[in-house]
């Protein structure tokens, strides 16, 4: 009885000492569910983590969320799409210097029965105008994202409140890109999302592209160290480290060699 | 989407081809949960035995208190430990958040009440029995603590898996303070959710298939650990 006792004691000691393995340098990302969820940091991180040594932990959240963890010091390096955020982040000296990493595009899916007719239309504003007319279903991210934020411009640039609607036609799901989707094409909603994550998601349902190409739709992507001066626990050293490989020619050319489908993702453009 | 036929076939066969990948999250969950529930273990059982024979003004109040934070949520868990645990928060030096021991930390809190509150029940029922017995022998109350828990050994083990069972099953704390990382602190749950999240839906629910699975597991070995126990005991008797 006790040795059986001693033995289940042993084998959970057991199970615990299998991850004490030696520590090997490592960085935390703070990044979005849109990198994560499209598969491009699981593909391109490896080469790096193979060539410097240094493990990349990513946490993915939404960049509203990333970027809070980030002034609490959670992390050594934000990359986010949010680009007005991000230059408040430097500017208010929580992150040392912003650079331009790659970036895609939005689009907007929604059912293929259209109910709002904005299918092909080349203006994001008139497609919102004419979705609030129709008081057509639209799923929001609703959760302070660098897509959430987005949207919420085009909203403004079309000169629409969506909030007055909240809980009719507009659906704030408040999750992420992935989750928001899944809400969309189960209510058969129109929805605003990056074509990354669009391209690798799984659950379409009837949903699919409707409006696609406004220069309005660009989403730019940027890097930033978390500043050592404000929080003396960053990994300042590694963390540049990285960057430099993100926005050098070895980080570069990986994003840009990742494909899904045979489709291009992401585009590099750092300077 | 694949069918949910095709893609629980798929997960299957990452687990009996041994998937070095599924079986670390398999693997870091479990160490994760069984580890919490012990440490809740030693910190609820004396204290809902304590909680069970003292007498003092306040302790009903601190039973219902204590049966509340049974329903604790966990993402108000895992918000309040990623509070303490931040660098910005006091215990910010540890250098904890985004680690399984994060995670162990935030099971803790949420599992402690739930066997704190199971043993309570459990030894006052055992202690009116006793009352007698252990007042002609002249044991103090709190000094009794021990030998009831000791009695009440198979009960608790039901406590224990409550415990257990809440923390591998949920998702809200450690996704916030775990961070979901991969290779990290990716456990059964937070997958769940990732795959879900990229709506990989058959495949997420293929992932809890296992992990109920997983559960059923250890509930059965435990019980013929406990059923073994109890022939022992009847042997000895």
């Amino acid at each position: 009885m006790i040795r059986s006792y001693f033995s289940a004691a042993l084998m959970v000691l057991g199970l615990w000492a299998a991850p004490a393995s030696a520590e090997e340098p490592f960085i935390i990302v703070q990044s979005t569910t849109s990198t994560q969820n499209s598969g491009l940091l699981d593909y391109i991180l490896p080469g790096f983590e193979a060539e410097s040594g240094i493990d990349v932990r990513v946490v993915a959240v939404g960049t509203g969320q990333a970027i809070r963890n980030a002034i609490n010091g959670d992390g050594d390096v934000l990359l986010v799409h949010a680009r007005p955020a991000e230059e408040q982040f430097v500017a208010d000296g929580w992150g040392v210097e912003r650079q331009d990493v790659m970036y895609n595009d939005f689009v907007l899916v929604g059912p293929a029965a259209d109910p709002a007719g904005v299918r092909g239309e080349a203006d994001i504003l008139a497609a919102f105008s004419a979705i609030s007319e129709a008081q057509a279903p639209f799923a929001s991210r609703g959760d302070d994202s660098g897509t959430h934020k987005a949207e919420l411009g085009h909203w403004g640039a079309a000169g629409i409140d969506p909030s007055t609607a909240s809980g009719t036609w507009y659906r704030e799901t408040g999750s992420g890109m992935g989750a928001t989707l899944n809400v969309a094409s189960g209510m058969d909603a129109y929805a605003l999302t990056d074509r990354a994550t669009w391209l690798s998601f799984g659950n379409r349902g009837t949903l699919e592209i409707l409006v696609e190409g406004d220069p309005r739709l660009f989403n730019q992507y940027g890097v930033i160290l978390v500043n050592p001066d404000k929080h003396p626990a960053v990994r300042a050293t590694a963390g540049q480290r990285f960057i430099d490989w993100l926005t050098g020619p070895d980080g570069q050319a990986a994003i840009a060699s990742y494909k899904l489908d045979g489709e291009q993702l992401f585009f590099p453009n750092a300077k | 989407m694949r069918s949910f036929a095709e893609e629980f076939s798929f997960a299957l066969t990452l687990i009996f081809q041994g998937d070095a990948e599924l079986w670390a999250i398999v693997l870091l969950s479990l160490q994760v949960s069984i580890f919490a529930a012990l440490i809740a273990a030693a910190l609820g059982m004396p204290i809902g035995a304590a909680l069970a024979v003292a007498r003092f003004p306040g302790r009903r109040a601190l039973i219902v208190l204590m049966n509340a934070l049974m329903g604790f949520p966990p993402v108000v868990v895992g918000l309040l430990v990623y509070l303490m645990l931040s660098r910005s928060g006091p215990l910010g030096v540890l250098d904890l958040l985004y680690t399984p021991m994060a995670m162990i930390i935030a099971q803790v809190v949420l599992v402690t009440p739930i066997i704190a509150a199971l043993t309570r029940q459990v030894v006052e029922t055992l202690a009116e029995e006793y009352a007698e017995q252990l007042r002609s022998l002249g044991v103090s109350r709190l000094a009794s603590v021990p030998v009831l828990l000791w009695d009440a050994r198979l009960a608790l083990i039901t406590a224990f898996l409550a415990g257990f069972g809440r923390a591998i099953a949920e998702v809200g704390a450690v996704i916030i303070v775990g961070g979901n990382i991969n290779h990290v602190t990716r456990v059964m749950t937070t997958t769940i959710a990732l795959e879900t999240s990229k709506g990989n839906l058959a495949l997420a629910l293929a992932l809890g298939t296992i992990l109920i699975a997983i559960a059923v597991a250890v509930n059965a070995m435990v019980s013929t650990l406990t059923l073994r126990a109890e022939k022992e005991g009847l042997r000895h008797a």
